[in-house]
Order: structure tokens, then C-alpha cells, then sequence
């Protein structure tokens, strides 16, 4: 269970009515919420609810046509691209579901770690290769697998070199998409513990968003449900969990927190 | 080598040489004439009109000639003249409702205005050598009808006045040049269909074959498919009007592939089109299924990863002339830029020999 | 068709005009690739139409043309491309660095150090720096944009990380004025240092891909390294066999079946030079020019079957 309290009282990232169509349907619509430093949000529902799509909106990957990102007190959407990528390059990072998506697979696993290093200006090899051994550390990744390129990783191996790719700048916000998704369970169990101790020792503020309640209960401050493109109910985590108000987020606790 | 490609004055007229007297091959055997060539060899003629991009049967001829035969050679001979032509205009778009079809089919109707005109063509032929021709033969008189009379109307334009199929009005916008500007993308159709249109052939024709194998399937159907001449004309300003300016032989393509539909739109068919210099059906058609699968993005289709959806890949990999020139360039003597890789590999191997010996 | 039916250096005078504003523009953005309507010239892609396109439009009559390819004057392209030009536009032409006005070289920058108003054209075959690494045109132009050139710096880090050292020998990327990313062209990395703070007009003509950019006099210009692995500019460690000289890039010549080698000066007119000034070598004869020895050699080499 997580209990660190926002640090600040000024939102890190503010959102207010943000709405992504694809043609005629609905991706997700009048979203809006407040995340602190620090802070850790779930966002659950099933396939199609919209999370996806509002995840991937609020990364810059999709244009949103209504609606306000404000990172920082800075209007998100109206960033030049240049000021965008720079943000996601250094602030931000993003988690994807599939390894392969978030990692070079053809460089090797130093490389990969090292290349948001060299991105903002890291010139010492040596340094770099430092730091990339240290994080492949923090990941329990063996030091002696640096020169190996992650196709030669387990799929629990290349999520945890991603997470290390994606922390090693120290960002402030993080986006994780199904991090856990298409792994053992019990490989999901140590990710997962491994998530916790990170979160909580960076104190970065993370939107998370997965199907898998557990994952929310043990990561997750704050949790917001959604469905068909809206969001139905949101507020503490454990409220939500212990005491769901919505029809549909009754559903899904009974369906899937019993087992 | 060294020596070998050095002081390479003398051995390049020496080369050169040799070539023309190659080229010319036994003295005991007649010559070609261009008439010969431009006649009897006319597909290819065409070939080498269409990727040169400039249509003139007799330059054509000469440059096969000049080429021993090689295609390529020879478009690239087409190609370097062409560019040093002055250019004194556009012509208005040519109209090929109003074209004297030497050929004209549809897959898609049995009849239809116009006829279906079977024309000189390969299909049904069967594939057996013909030993008359090598005791050159000569040709009786063949039937012959009147030619059909008015303009042809297209199989599309009837699909388009039911709705069935997407409409393509005209546009007036001046195409850009692939010829006078550096190809930058996303690239717009008519600049697509340029570059596809001068694309090699063969690799057209694979980018199409890959899409009915299902990399990018967009289920075409050859709608119509007609070979004649058309007039060219061009306004004069001084005279205010467009006057005929020659006679071109195209063939073009179109097709009529996969609806698409929504809840709120109905379905309607789709098209792919080419048009290619002379008689090139084989290049029509790919080139109209290579159209279609480059329209994924404005259809609002999927990018599958296809290559014919690629348009960068397309695009960039169609140009024979490109592609020849920079794949026989590897010939060319690179030994600086392979010394400086040769001092690389021998220190880097005696760093490595240095260790293992340490380590022993 | 007679060479009277061309215009003066072959190309109209409008596709000049087209090249000469692709190439102010290149020297106003030091190392950004500019774009241009390419032509196709009577040489085949790849085989220096970049360059000679541009040499074309920089030509005028008073000019005193020099072409190399390998430093050499007299290999076979060299000799093909200067002829070219002496048909096209009857311009001079010379051997010697120091009297040429304009410069085509492939895959060498002269030894001899160029001065003000030189012009040094190179033919590029593949101007994008980040093409290995990133395929995509759309993509690359935009990381130039954004000056997005983390992913360069992943490519020299995985070579030190396999070989204990950048493993790049030529082609290797060099940042114009703390901006652009710019290929040097495939000369060897011994040349990136005469990149920088040049005297001469550096151009780059890239014909198939459509790209001209520039480098001009006295632009900083730096070999991409890491602070603890610095760039070197090597070569091999011999003194030209010819004409003794210690300091410049030098070209292995297998000359017999029996591995036996020798090494010559890449830049042939920097070596002859030399020996006319009655410098030589382990093998040089003070006497003879190295055009004579590789006379001679020729017929050897000939002689004992040595190919390439």
C-alpha cells in the first residue's frame, strides 16, 4: 500500500475536459483531473474504455481536439513539437506494454539505458556506462549483461531494461501503458515490487494505466475508472476498491478482486 | 589496384573503343536500322519512352541501339537528353474519352458502350516459339473493320453517375514536377503517380504483385483498360485558343477496387489509376494497384506495413536510374575508405591478440 | 549531337541559377542538407552527379579546374569527370592543389592546405549522417530539426562498447558550427581535421538524393566523440615509400604475391611535389616523378597478373 502525500499543493499536470475523437466514436471525452508531484494515478477499464487512447493523448502520441494539458502551469498542446519532444526526452518518459516498442532491440542494453543520457548531452563514456550500470542494478539486471542487446533478454528482463531506460534521466512524470501486461504471473508479482520501491524512492508522479485491479491496489494513490470513453467514478483507490459507487466499477471489483 | 586504375586516360578510349566495336558485333551481319528497331522492337521503344520520360520513337530506337539492347542503358541515355531540354510549356491535360483505342477491355462488364476491343495483344496467344519467324516470315494481309466512331465513354464515369464509385473531379492545380523539384514528402498523388509512371517496371510490377498476395490487399478489379492515340494540345497565348500539337499512344488503366463505408457514408468503390507512354499494359496496370495501395491515408485505411502503402519506400526505390547508378557506383575504386577500414581491423585484431596473450 | 548544342558546363543556365540558390543557402545554413531539383546528368548516380552538378554551376571560363577521386588525379573517374568538363566548358584544368580555383574531389580532401577563394566540391553518396540508424527521410529531417542527435552519439558508444574504440574509419560524422550533424562525405577520418576553420568554400553535391550542403571558410567543425575517447585522426603508420613524407594519408600497394607491400601518398600531385623538391622515400628515385614510377609499375603489375 502506498501513503506518501503530495508534497506540493500545485498540480504537476492539469486536465481539463480533454476529448479525442477517431472519426464519429468516441475515444475518450471530457476527461479532466489533477495529478501532484509524487503522486501515483490508476486508470482502469476494459479494452475499448478509452484509457489507452487517453493515455496516448496526454503523452503527445495522439492530438486531442477539445480540452487542456497544462504540465507544469505550460499549455502542453499549444508546445511547439520541438518543446514537446524536448519535455519527453527529459520530464517525461513513457513505459510501453510491449518491450519492443519502448527499446532500440538492435543496440545493446548499456546502450539503451545510456541513450536519453547522451540525448540531453552526456559526452563521458565512461560516466554513461556508469550510470547505465548502476540502473541495470536498480533493475536486477547483472552488470555483465551491459554489452548484450535485449533480444537476447527474457520478456521480464527487457520490461525492466525499458523501466531503466525510461528512468535514468530522472523524469518527473511518468506514463506506463499495461507494464505488466503479457507477462508470468509471477514475474508481474516482482515487476511489480520493483515499480513500488522505484515510485517511492524517486517520488515521481506516475499515470498508469492497466485492466488488472491488483496492479492499481499496489501502485496506485488515486484511481479512476473508465468506460466507453468516459470516466465513471473516481477518488482514493482504496475507496474506490472497498466502496465502488458505479454500477460498472461494482462490476469490475466483483468480477476480478475476488479471485 | 593501384597502378592498375591509375593513369586511366588511355584505357578508358581503349574501353570505349572496344565498346563501339562491340556494339557493332560482326561486320558480316547487317546493321540495325533505327526504323527496324523503332517498328519491330516497339515495346520496347515504349519502355524506354516511358521510364525516360520523353516520348520520341526514334530517340528511343537510337538509344537502344546505342545501349546494345540494354533497357536501362538505354532510358538513362533518354533520361540525360531529356534534362537538357529547353521547356517551352504544359500541355492541357490529354482527354482519353476522346482517344482511338486500339485496344479496350473491362473486366467488370461483359458489354458496354464502346465494345470491348481485343486489340494486338499477347493474351490468349499460345506461348510456343514460332520457327516461321526465324526464316523471317513474312506476314499476310489481315482483316480489318472500320474504327469505332465518337468518344469512348469510361467504365468509372458510369459507376460515377449510379455513385457507385468514388468521384475524382477535376482539378485544375498545376501537378508538381518531379523533374524541376527535389521529391519531398508526403507527396501528393498526382506527384505519386509521376514517379510511379517513369518507376522501373519491374519493380511495379512486384511492388502490384505483392498487394494481391496480401501485402496491402486493396481487391482491384480492372475496370477498363485501353491503349490508342491521343492528341496533345497546347494553348498558344498569342492565339488565345489550344491547337493540336501531335499524337501520343498511351495506355491506361483503371481500377475499381474495395468499397469502403461507414454508418454514415455508404459504400462506394474505390480507384486506382495509371497511364503510361505507348503500349505498356503490364506497367498500367501495376501501376493503378500501386496507386490504390499508396491511397491507404486519404481512404482512411490502415497502414499494414505493406510496402506498396509505403510511399517513402515506393517512391524513393522506383527510379531505375537511381538504383542502377548507385548499385554499380560499389565498382568504382573505394581503396582510401577500405585502407582506413584495413588499419581499423589490423589494430583492433592486435588489441585483441595483445590481450589473449595477457591473459595467457 | 555536337558539344556546341550544350550550354557552357553542360547544364542551362536556369537549372544553374536553381543549384547556385540551393548552394547560398547551404552556405547561409552551415551543414543543413538543402534540397534540390537534381538532374540527370550523362554520368551514372553514384558516380559523382552531386558534385558535377555543382562544379557546373560554379564554373565560369576563367576557372582552373582540378578532379581527384582517392587524392588521385589520373584514376579513372577523375580522369572521366575532368574530361567532361574540359568538353563541356573548355575550362583549364591542372593537377597542381595550389593553382586550382575549383576542386572536385571524391573521398579526399588534398593535403596541400587550400587558400581563400578555393572551392572544394565533394561527391556524396549518402549526405544524411543518420541514415544507418534511422532509415526514414521524414524522420531524419525532423531529429535535424529538433536537433534530436542522441541517437548518433548511441551508435559511437556501441562501438566502444564492442571494440574499445570508435570503430569509424571514414564518413564519420562531424557538428557544423554547434548545429547540424553533417556526413563529411566517405573521406577517411585522417581529412575531418581539415574540415574546420578551411580556408576554402566546401561544398557537397549529393545527386541521387537530391541534397546540396556547405561547410564555409573558417566554420567550426568537430568530430563527434566522447570526452574520454576523443577523436584520432589515424592513418597508417608508414612514411610514403616515394617521396618519404610522414604526415600524409597514405594508399597500401600489394606488390607482389608474396604480401609484399608499399606504401604511397593517396594525394598524387602532393607526392610528386615532394619528390620534385628531391624528397624520397624507402623506394623513391629522386629523380623520377611518381608518375613514372607507377609508369613502370604498371607494366609489372601487368606482367604478374595483380588485379584489384
Amino acid at each position: 500500500m502506498t501513503f506518501h502525500q503530495p508534497v506540493q499543493d500545485t498540480p504537476l499536470l492539469r486536465v481539463t475536459g480533454l476529448t479525442k475523437h477517431y472519426g464519429a466514436r468516441i475515444g475518450c471525452a471530457d476527461v479532466s483531473f489533477d495529478l501532484y508531484p509524487g503522486e501515483v494515478l490508476g486508470i482502469v477499464g476494459e479494452s475499448g474504455s478509452g484509457k489507452s487512447t487517453l493515455l496516448a493523448s496526454l503523452a503527445g502520441h495522439l492530438r486531442p481536439e477539445f480540452g487542456r494539458i497544462a504540465y507544469d502551469g505550460r499549455d502542453v498542446l499549444a508546445m511547439s513539437e520541438t518543446e514537446r519532444r524536448r519535455l519527453s526526452r527529459t520530464d517525461w518518459a513513457y513505459v510501453h506494454q510491449n518491450p519492443r516498442d519502448g527499446l532500440r532491440m538492435g543496440v545493446s542494453a548499456g546502450g539503451n539505458v545510456g541513450e536519453r543520457l547522451m540525448a540531453i548531452g552526456g559526452r563521458h563514456y565512461g560516466d554513461i556506462r556508469a550510470k547505465a550500470t548502476d540502473w541495470l542494478g536498480r533493475v536486477e539486471i547483472a552488470a555483465d549483461r551491459i554489452d548484450d542487446r535485449p533480444s537476447a533478454f527474457s520478456g521480464g528482463m527487457q520490461q525492466r531494461l525499458q523501466i531503466a531506460r525510461n528512468l535514468v534521466t530522472a523524469p518527473r512524470l511518468v506514463f506506463m501503458d499495461e507494464p505488466t501486461g503479457g507477462l508470468d504471473v509471477s514475474v508481474q508479482a516482482r515487476l511489480l515490487d520493483l515499480l513500488r520501491g522505484l515510485v517511492r524512492d524517486l517520488g515521481l508522479s506516475v499515470i498508469i494505466v492497466t485492466h488488472d485491479l491488483a496492479v492499481v491496489r499496489l501502485l496506485a494513490d488515486r484511481l479512476m475508472v473508465m468506460k466507453s470513453g468516459h470516466v465513471v467514478e473516481q477518488g482514493l483507490t482504496d475507496q474506490v476498491l472497498d466502496d465502488p459507487q458505479h454500477a460498472y466499477t461494482q462490476l469490475l471489483v466483483s468480477s476480478v478482486l475476488q479471485v | 589496384m593501384y597502378v592498375a586504375v591509375k593513369g586511366g586516360e588511355r584505357a578508358i578510349d581503349n574501353a570505349h573503343a572496344w565498346l563501339a566495336e562491340e556494339r557493332r558485333g560482326d561486320p558480316a551481319v547487317s546493321e540495325l536500322s533505327l526504323a527496324q528497331i523503332r517498328v519491330q522492337l516497339k515495346l520496347a521503344v515504349n519502355r524506354v519512352m516511358a521510364e525516360g520520360s520523353l516520348f520520341d520513337p526514334d530517340l528511343a530506337a537510337l538509344a537502344i541501339k546505342q545501349s546494345r539492347g540494354d533497357l536501362i542503358e538505354a532510358i538513362f541515355l533518354i533520361r540525360a537528353y531529356r534534362t537538357t531540354l529547353p521547356r517551352h510549356g504544359a500541355s492541357n491535360p490529354i482527354d482519353t474519352a476522346e482517344m482511338a483505342v486500339d485496344r479496350r477491355v473491362s473486366a467488370t462488364f461483359k458489354d458496354l458502350p464502346g465494345g470491348q476491343v481485343l486489340g494486338p495483344t499477347f493474351d490468349y496467344t499460345h506461348r510456343l516459339l514460332d520457327f516461321k519467324l526465324a526464316a523471317e516470315g513474312g506476314v499476310g494481309p489481315v482483316a480489318t473493320a472500320p474504327a469505332t466512331q465518337g468518344p469512348v465513354p469510361h467504365v468509372t464515369e458510369m459507376l460515377n453517375r449510379d455513385g457507385l464509385i468514388e468521384e475524382a473531379p477535376r482539378d485544375d492545380t498545376p501537378p508538381p514536377d518531379l523533374t524541376r523539384t527535389p521529391l519531398e514528402l508526403p507527396a501528393s498523388r498526382p506527384l505519386r503517380l509521376q514517379a510511379i509512371t517513369r518507376g522501373d517496371e519491374g519493380f511495379i510490377l512486384s511492388m502490384a504483385y505483392s498487394t494481391q498476395r496480401g501485402y496491402g490487399r486493396t481487391h482491384a478489379f480492372v475496370g477498363e483498360l485501353r491503349i490508342g492515340a491521343v492528341a496533345v494540345e497546347m494553348e498558344i497565348p498569342e492565339l488565345g485558343f489550344a491547337v493540336e500539337i501531335g499524337e501520343i499512344e498511351v495506355t491506361e488503366c483503371e481500377t475499381v477496387n474495395q468499397f469502403k463505408g461507414s454508418k454514415t457514408e455508404p459504400p462506394q468503390f474505390t480507384r486506382g489509376y495509371g497511364l503510361v507512354f505507348g503500349q505498356s499494359e503490364r506497367k498500367a496496370i501495376a501501376m493503378s494497384l500501386v496507386d490504390r495501395a499508396l491511397r491507404w491515408k486519404e481512404l482512411g485505411e490502415d497502414f499494414s506495413g505493406a510496402p506498396a502503402q509505403d510511399e517513402e519506400f515506393v517512391l524513393y526505390h522506383a527510379d531505375n536510374i537511381q538504383a542502377t547508378g548507385f548499385l554499380e557506383h560499389i565498382k568504382l575504386p573505394h581503396y582510401v575508405d577500405f585502407q582506413a577500414e584495413l588499419e581499423l581491423v589490423r589494430r583492433l585484431r592486435a588489441e585483441t591478440m595483445a590481450m589473449r596473450e595477457a591473459v595467457q | 549531337m555536337t558539344d556546341q548544342a550544350y550550354n557552357f558546363a553542360y547544364l542551362d543556365e536556369q537549372t544553374k541559377r536553381m543549384i547556385r540558390r540551393a548552394i547560398l543557402k547551404g552556405v547561409a545554413v552551415p551543414g543543413y542538407q538543402v534540397p534540390f531539383a537534381s538532374r540527370e546528368m550523362p554520368m551514372p548516380y553514384g558516380w559523382g552527379t552531386g558534385g558535377v552538378q555543382v562544379t557546373a554551376a560554379c564554373l565560369v571560363p576563367e576557372d582552373r579546374l582540378k578532379v581527384i577521386d582517392q587524392g588521385a588525379d589520373d584514376t579513372t573517374n577523375a580522369v572521366s569527370i575532368r574530361k567532361f568538363f574540359q568538353r563541356t566548358a573548355g575550362v583549364e584544368v591542372t593537377e597542381a592543389t595550389a593553382e586550382a580555383t575549383v576542386i572536385q574531389t571524391r573521398h579526399r580532401i588534398p593535403e596541400t592546405a587550400l587558400s581563400e577563394g578555393q572551392i572544394l566540391v565533394y561527391q556524396v553518396p549518402i549526405p544524411e549522417p543518420l541514415r544507418f540508424l534511422e532509415p526514414r527521410e521524414t524522420e531524419t529531417r525532423k531529429m535535424h530539426e529538433l536537433e534530436e542527435y542522441g541517437l548518433m552519439h548511441v551508435k559511437l558508444y556501441e562501438d566502444i562498447a564492442r571494440h574499445g574504440e570508435i570503430a569509424t574509419s571514414y564518413a564519420y560524422p562531424v557538428k557544423v558550427e554547434g548545429r547540424y550533424v553533417m556526413d563529411p562525405s566517405p573521406i577517411p577520418k585522417f581529412d575531418n581535421p581539415k574540415l574546420g576553420g578551411n580556408a576554402a568554400i566546401q561544398l557537397f553535391g549529393a545527386g541521387r538524393e537530391q541534397r546540396i550542403y556547405a561547410v564555409p571558410p573558417y566554420t567550426q567543425v568537430v568530430s563527434l566523440d566522447f570526452d574520454d575517447h576523443p577523436f584520432v585522426a589515424s592513418k597508417a603508420p608508414h612514411d610514403c615509400d616515394l617521396c618519404g613524407a610522414s604526415e600524409s594519408y597514405l594508399d597500401e600497394v600489394i606488390t607482389d604475391d608474396q604480401g609484399s607491400r608499399m606504401y604511397v601518398c593517396s594525394d598524387t600531385d602532393f607526392c610528386a611535389t615532394r619528390q620534385e623538391a628531391g624528397h624520397h622515400g624507402r623506394l623513391g628515385v629522386p629523380q623520377f616523378s611518381s608518375k613514372k614510377i607507377a609508369k613502370s609499375l604498371e607494366g609489372f603489375c601487368a606482367a604478374e597478373g595483380v588485379t584489384e
